[in-house]
This record gives structure tokens, sequence and C-alpha cells, in this order.
């Protein structure tokens, strides 16, 4: 029997600690000149080196080491004046040489901070998570696994190897541990994820997408008795492909430990697995025996010693801190902070922002990007930038509400119309035939017809009970198919019935 | 023809006296008449040697200026591959792998013009001081069939003193250019770390390992060493300076008033008599041509075996991880990704490599890192500091090679210790990351075998080691009146 989310939080003290993988977005690989196209076709980005055939060797990408940087100086780290490459060795087939090429004690960005904000009942509340290490490695090719129920490699009667992604450079970030969240653990743990994601985003040094890979998220969660100092054991749950995912991941292990624990049991050292379609994590590997990686400085790669005036060119060129943007944006905007968590809750703020770099006004932008757009994502479970709806198609339909061709009723029917994939605003218009009654006579017609069918009505609102004009209007608004402008009907009824508003 | 040096080849090239198609068919016949007894070679590439030679000889028929060494026949050890052509490192792990790059030493000698006869044989993953540790055959020394050529490039310096090849390629890790160049009376060289690229050089321990030339004469090995050397920006442990000036020093062959450190730890007991003997003789040799003997001590070095067997070890249990059967190679056996690996690994590596993967495994675990590994590293430190205290009072260092002539196959295989107590004055030089070359000294009394003269300098002051050499190897002809070699049992 599963226990109630509050019943885990009052009873206990969650401490997390989030590894973010993320794969560089550079031209080229780590250690050699490969493209890092997402997509190609397998086996067709590899070299010597990233195959790690015999005799062949490493050199360091220089822009990866440059975007390391930025990162640690964007999460406020230290940057080693002196680091260096080392070994972790196991055995694992799409591990070309069967180590990987990363760093082990001398991580090129150690001791920072990153600070987010969560919406708590005392209102917004701002958390700080330190960040332990910021290191580069090696990104390993991929499996595909045939046969078999699960997808992995046990019980699949054969596996195929992809070296595409071998080599691609990779981040880790990894956070101390995270302490004192209380119930708010899977909120903070989601937001530091997003916080970094927007950080890497502005950065432009990876395209952060969760679910091609190219952000991933290993997310250690323990309990420990409210109260209480030591630690409790942890799990790592592993590639949790969404930030939803993240929030709920961490939710489902809290309960999971705190069931665990409440009757009298103990919680393993354990790889988990999470899974997006119910929500729950599944055993993978068990960590209780410490794996021995046999760490070593990489013999084939020099240390790496960035020049002061390089870091300082880098820290120069940094980009405005999202957290920063968003203050400005909410300034410039003129936006209640309500809305503000909203737009930042949906993760609509950038496109919300796009849409009005285009010309649009920010409160209509921001009305469409968490409305009607917002809906039609909940409807659908998805994020509303994964809808193929463009901030440049908003813009279009705000311009086609402000020149009176739609109302907004009519819009948001192309909302949906572009989302299913009709076409642009402009062309779902034409395809659907909608087009809005503005010619005056024709709307005095059904104006004249609505008058003729209800003449008690009509009456009463020339007797001064203009609250009956909802009628008239509703059967104007029935005859013009919805095409007209509600607004307009009404001004010219009232008009026409010798009263004014 | 091929009892000549690669430098009166390449006149005789030049001159016209012969062409560089001739040159390398008569390297085959030799090979055909006396490789059955040596066996040097693992694969002989003649197609593509003979159409590499006849492209050169067109070439300079059409008046084009030629490198020295365009046309002269080389022999390359299996450790570096090349494009095409079966590459094993000595290993039944790579049978039948043509690797689909060239090693950018490979590369150089092609750029300049030199024709690759083949690849020779070596211990499994340059692992051994005899060759006997290959998983095709041993080689045998030219002196002494019964006896090794030296290890692990006993491939390399057999061809070249049974004049299979003017010229070979070796590696040296512990002294595996050196040491078979001293028990062949040959001429090998060990550049400074990151003086030649590594890339495409299989890798046994790569902290330690460095391409090298093994020739008959130092000048050869000059004119080599200047082909294969040199920055390369696919190995970045590659040094990007200008290769040292080796043809000018090996000519100028002049040591007065040089100062010669002769290293007190690399002599005495363990060292074989004769070889002692010729040591000393050489050393006078050199002070009579008016260089300063003085000597130095450099007390690290009793650590410098052990702190090698943790550090290459370790290196190398990492760098043969990727022999799993997945991509190239042999594979063996049936069942999962990690059955297929284990069942390979077991049947593709020979006991030797096996050893040492043992061994770098456990030395590299947690636990006991701080211990060996760790502690191997602060001795490397020491032996460096070691050196560099002994450079600020000589200009070279000097020892002999090798403790002892060579011994017969099978005297040790058995007995890995006494082995490895083989390259005992040459192990320091790859720790510190400097140069050092091995020249024959002459032959020791008791048994008339070769033993060699081994000549210490600073990194990137290669050029001492020629000139130093080259003074040698002068003084010493003419005591001798011919060649060393030319005391060597005819093969055939």
């Amino acid at each position: 029997m599963a226990i109630k989310y509050d019943e885990v939080v009052s009873t206990f003290d969650p401490v997390l600690g989030l590894e973010v993988h993320v794969e560089l977005g550079t031209k080229s690989k780590m250690f050699c000149g490969c493209a890092t196209v997402f997509g190609a076709e397998p086996n067709t980005q590899v070299c010597p080196v990233c195959l790690g055939l015999p005799g062949s060797l490493p050199v360091v990408n220089r822009k990866a080491i440059e975007y390391t940087i930025a990162i640690g100086l964007a999460l406020n780290c230290s940057i080693a004046p002196y680091s260096r490459f080392a070994r972790k060795n196991y055995f694992y087939p799409d591990m070309p040489k069967n180590f990987q090429t990363s760093q082990y004690d001398e991580p090129i960005c150690k001791n920072g901070y990153l600070d987010i904000e969560v919406e708590t009942e005392d209102g917004i509340k701002e958390f700080r998570v330190e960040i332990e290490r910021v290191h580069m490695e090696e990104d390993t090719g991929k499996s595909l696994h045939v046969g078999g129920a699960t997808g992995r490699i046990h019980g699949a009667d054969y596996s195929l190897l992809d070296y595409n992604r071998a080599g691609i450079p990779l981040v880790e970030i990894v956070t101390k541990t995270i302490e004192g969240t209380g119930k708010y653990a899977p909120f903070v743990a989601k937001a530091y994820v997003k916080e970094l994601r927007d950080i890497l985003r502005s950065l432009g040094v990876s395209d952060v997408k969760m679910e091609q890979g190219s952000l991933r998220c290993d997310a250690n969660v323990s309990l420990r008795p409210i109260g209480e100092k030591k630690l409790g054991t942890r799990s790592e749950t592993k590639n949790v492909n969404s930030l939803r995912s993240v929030e709920r991941a961490v939710r489902a292990e809290m309960i999971r430990h705190a069931g665990i624990l409440q009757s009298g049991g103990k919680v393993k050292q354990e790889t988990r697995h999470f899974h997006e379609n119910t929500g729950e994590t599944t055993a993978g590997r068990s960590k209780e025996q410490a794996e021995d990686y046999r760490y070593f400085q990489e013999p084939d790669l020099i240390p790496m010693a960035p020049a002061e005036s390089w870091i300082d060119e880098i820290r120069k060129n940094l980009p405005e801190r999202p957290s920063e943007r968003r203050k400005r944006l909410q300034i410039a905007w003129a936006v209640p902070d309500k809305e503000m968590a909203a737009m930042v809750n949906a993760d609509v703020l950038d496109l919300v922002a796009e849409t009005v770099e285009l010309g649009a006004d920010p409160t209509k932008a921001r009305g469409w990007w968490l409305g009607e757009i917002a809906r039609i994502a909940n409807e659908k479970e998805k994020w509303a930038g994964e809808l193929p709806i463009s901030p440049e198609n908003v813009k279009e339909l705000i311009d086609l509400i402000s020149a009176g061709e739609l109302t907004d009723k009519l819009a948001r029917q192309v909302v949906e119309g572009v989302i299913n994939g009709e076409g642009s605003p402009k062309e779902v218009v034409a395809k659907r035939g909608f087009k809005v009654v503005s010619d005056d006579s024709a709307l005095m017609e059904a104006i004249e017809r609505a008058i003729t069918a209800q003449p008690d009505v009509a009456d009463k609102v020339r007797n001064g009970h203009i609250p009956a004009a909802g009628a008239l209007i509703g059967a104007v608004m029935k005859d013009t198919k919805g095409q007209a402008d509600a607004a307009k009907v009404r001004s010219l009824l009232l008009k026409h019935l010798g009263q004014s508003e | 023809m091929i009892r000549k040096s690669a430098h009166e080849m390449s006149s005789a090239l030049a001159s016209g006296e012969t062409t560089s198609l001739e040159l390398t068919k008569k390297h085959f016949e030799r090979i055909e008449t006396v490789d059955g007894k040596v066996r040097a070679f693992l694969h002989l590439d003649k197609d593509g040697a003979l159409e590499s030679a006849s492209k050169i000889d067109e070439r300079r028929k059409k008046g084009e200026a030629l490198p020295p060494l365009a046309g002269i026949p080389l022999a390359l050890k299996d450790v570096l591959v090349q494009k095409g052509v079966p590459t094993t490192c000595g290993s039944k792990i790579l049978e039948g792998w043509r690797p689909p790059y060239d090693a950018t030493v490979v590369k150089n000698l092609k750029k300049n013009g030199v024709i690759i006869l083949g690849k020779t044989n070596m211990d499994e993953f340059a692992m051994g001081s005899s060759t006997e540790n290959s998983a095709f055959h041993p080689t045998h020394n030219p002196w002494d069939l019964t006896r090794i050529p030296g290890g692990s490039g006993g491939g390399s310096s057999a061809a070249i003193s049974s004049f299979e090849a003017p010229l070979a390629i070796g590696t040296d890790t512990g002294g595996s250019i050196r040491q078979p160049a001293a028990v062949t009376g040959t001429v090998g060289v060990k550049p400074t770390y990151g003086g030649v690229s590594r890339y495409g050089l299989i890798a046994f321990s790569s902290s330690l390992d460095q391409a090298g030339p093994c020739a008959r004469t130092v000048l050869d090995a000059a004119l080599l060493h200047e082909a294969i050397a040199g920055h390369d920006e696919m190995d970045s442990t590659s040094i990007n300076a200008p290769v040292p000036k080796v043809v000018e020093a090996a000519k100028r062959a002049d040591v007065k008033g040089l100062r010669i450190g002769v290293i007190k730890e690399l002599q005495g007991e363990g060292y074989q008599a004769g070889v002692l003997e010729r040591f000393q003789e050489s050393l006078d040799v050199l002070s009579a041509l008016g260089a300063e003997i003085v000597e130095v001590s450099c007390p690290s070095f009793d650590y410098a075996l052990a702190a090698y067997y943790l550090i290459a070890p370790s290196e190398c249990s990492s760098n043969l991880a990727r022999f799993d059967a997945m991509r190239y190679g042999l594979r063996v056996g049936e069942g999962s990704a990690e059955e297929v690996m284990n069942a390979t690994r077991e049947a593709g590596f020979g006991r030797e490599v096996k050893r040492r993967i043992i061994l770098g495994t456990y030395a590299l675990s947690s636990g006991y890192y701080d211990a060996y590994y760790g502690s191997a590293q602060k001795v490397r430190t020491l032996i460096k500091n070691d050196f560099e205290k002994s450079f600020a009072s000589a200009d070279v260092l000097v020892s002999p090679t090798a403790p002892t002539t060579a011994f017969k196959i099978g005297e040790k295989s058995n007995d890995p210790l006494a082995m490895y107590l083989n390259d005992i004055a040459t192990i320091p030089v790859n720790l510190a990351g400097i140069c050092a070359i091995s020249i024959p000294s002459g032959l020791a009394k008791e048994d008339s075998l070769p033993a060699g003269f081994q000549v210490m300098a600073p990194a990137m002051a290669d050029d001492r080691l020629y000139n130093v050499g080259a003074a040698l190897e002068r003084e010493l002809l003419a005591k001798w009146g011919k060649p060393l070699l030319d005391f060597a049992p005819e093969l055939s």
C-alpha cells in the first residue's frame, strides 16, 4: 500500500543529488573531427579515433573546453588553472575503447551554485543549489537490443551498435547534496533542471533537448527521519527524459523509499529506471558493491591549463542570465508576479518573448500561449513548445484579430487548425472559409430578422431593459454562423433600438 | 649492394648505379634465402613494395628532387598500423585485421619515399625482451640462431643484422629498440618522448612508448630519425618544436671537450664481464678523442624496474581493453557480449600479456592505487630529478645498453624476473622521457657476441646521441678493420 505524499514529507526529510549530462553542441566530437549531427545513418560519423581503433589517439576539442568553462562561469564555479583527463575503465560493447575518457579528481570547474525559484504556499521562494563540479567527458555509442520483451540487454536476441554518438562531448554537472527542501523537493529538482537548461540554452552550448537525450538527468534521492543528520541510503534514478519526469521521478522515489522505511525495510543502493507511462521506477543495476573504475590520468592527453586571459574573455562574453532576463521582461511587459510564474511554469516564456520580438503585444502574446495553446498542450500531455505552432503563427493570428478579420472565437479554431497541421493561420482561415461579417448592411439584415422573430424581446430592449439584448445578439451570431463580431452586433442592435450602453 | 649502408644505397640510387626496384627485389631475394632461419618477418608486402619502388624510380627518372631515403627498403615493426596491410602487434587477437589508416610514422615514411618491405616480428604487444612472446613464432639472432634477437623489436633488429633490410622502425617502451640493437650489433635510437608521433602506434604503455630508427650505422639512423620525427597534430603529446639536427650531428662526430657521465648504478653486479670490458674500451676511446669522463650517481634507478612494472602494466591493462571482439580482430565463442569478450580475450592474448593486464588491473584498483601506481609515479619523478642533476655535470650519460649479450632461446622464458632484468639500463630513459642510442661496442670475449654502448641525452637533445655515437663508431670501425656485422657467421 503506497503511502501518501503528505505523510511522506511529514515523517521524512528528503535529500537530493542531481547529475545532469549535457551533450555539447560542438560541430565536431570531443577528441576527433567527426560530425555530431543527430539522427544520421548509424556508423557514418565515425573515424579511427572515435571507434577506438588500435593506434589512434585523442586530441581535445578546444571549443568543448570553451563551452565547459562558460558553463562553469555561468554556474558561479571556480575554473581550475590546471586539470587533467582521466580514464574510467569498464567494459561495455558501446564503448569503443572500453574506457571512457573523463575527468576524475581534477575537474575543470568546481564549487559553484545556482539559485532557483519555487512557488510555495508563502509565495515565490528562492533555493540555492550548490554545484560540486562540472567536468568533461565523451559520450558512448548506442546499443539497440533487438528481441526480448524489455528492449534491454537481458533477453535480447542480438544487439546493434551505433558509434555515431561515441565521442560526442558531454559535460556532467553534479550538485552537492540538496537539503532542506522538505515537501518542495520534487519542485526544486524540476526547477533546478529547468533553470540549468535555460542557462545552457542561453549560453548556446547545447540544444538541451531532453527527449533527444542531449540533456539527461540522473536523480539521487534518499530519505531520513525528520531531525536526523545522517543521510539515508540513496537510489539513483537514471535518464529521466523530461522536466515533468524529474518532478514525478523524485516524488515516486520519495514515496517508494518511505514505504520501505515505514514497513521497517532497508532501501537498497541501486540504479532505478523511471517509466514515463506508469510514473514509477523499477530496479536496475545494484550498486551495493561499489564499482571500481580504476581511474588513472589519461596518458594520451596533456593537462589543460586555460590561460587566465581566455577565461576572462569567455566571462566577458557570457550572455544575460535567464533569471535577470526574466526580471527585465517582467518589467518591460508589466506582468504581475503570478502571471510571470505561470509563464515560467508552463515553460512558455521564450515562446512569448519570441512572439513579442516579432512585434506582437506582450499581453496578447501571453494570452495565447498561456490560454488556448496551453490548453491544447495540456490535453495532448505535451509542452507548448513541442506543438507545431510557432511564434510567427501566433503573431499572424494576433494581427488577423487586430485587423478585424478574426474574432476571438474564430481565432481559437484557427489555433486548433494550425496545430492540426492545416497550415499557417491565414491558410487555415482560407481553408475553413472563416470570414468575419463586418459588412454593416449584412449585419443589419440579420438584426432585422432577429427582431422580427422575437418582437417581445425587442420591445423590452426598447423600454430600456438592456440585458434582454443578449437573446437577440445570440440569434444574430447564430444566423451568421459565428462569423460576426459580437461587440459590433451589440452596438448596432442597441443603436437600432434607440438605446446605448 | 645489400650489405651497404642506407646512405651508400642512396648514393647508388642517385648516381643511377642501381634502381629502387632492383634494390627492393634484392632484399626480397635475401629474405627468401635467410628468413626461413631468422624469421624476422610476420608479413611481407611484396606487391606494395615493388609498386612503390617503381614509382620512386619513375619520379627519379623524371629528374624530380627526392628525399635522401627515397627508394630505400625498410622493415616495419608490426606495432605500427599501415593502411590495408595486416597489422597484428604479434598477437592472435589482431590476426586478420587490416587497418583502415596509416600511422603518422608510416605516412612520413611514405612521404619520404621509403619502401616498406613488410611487418616484423615482435613480442606480443611489445611486451618482452626476446621476441619469444610473439604469438606466431620466435625470431632468431643472426649471430647465433639458437639465441634471441632481443625484444620486443627482435624482428626489426634481426632483419637489419641479417641484411634483409638496411633500415627498420622499432618502438621502445622500456628498451625494445636499444636492447635488440645491442644484442644484434646494430644501432637503435629511442628518441625523446614526443619527438616522433605515436599516432598509429598500437599502445602498450602510452606514457612510455616511442617509435625510433633501427639501422646498421649511426648516420643511417639519423637519416631515418629525421624522416619520421616532428610535430603531429594527431598526437597531443607530440612536441611542437623543430626536430633536433641529428644528421648534421652524425656527420660532425666530434666529442672534444664533451663531458660524458658514467652512471655508477648501471654497472657492476649482474653485468657480464665481457660486456663491461667493451664498455670500458669505448669509454677509453671517447676519452682519447678528448671527451671528459666523469662519474655520476642516480640512486633512484634502483627503483626504476619496480616503477616500470607498475606503470607499464597499469597503462596496458587499460590500453588493451579495446580488444574485445566487438569491432575487429579475433572473435571466439558465442552467447552474450560479455561471454564473447571473455572467450576472445582468453584465447587471443598470450601468457605475458595476460600477466601484465592482471598486474596492471590490480595496481590501479581502488585501495591499491596509492601504494602501487601512485608510488610508481613518484619514483618516476625521482628518476627525472636524478637525470636532471646528472645532466648538470655531464652533456651525455653512458652505460652498457644491456647487462648481457644475447641469451639462448627458452633460457629465461619461465623466469619473468630474469627476463625483466634485461631492461635495467634502458628503462630509466623511458621513465624520464629523455632520449638514448645504442651502438655496437664490439664482441664480448666470453661468447663472441655483440655488446651495446648506450648514450643518453636530455629531452630534445637527440643530436648529442648522434654526435657521440658517430665518433665512437668511426673509431671502433678503424680498430676492427671492418663493420662488426662482417664478423657474424654467413647465414646462407
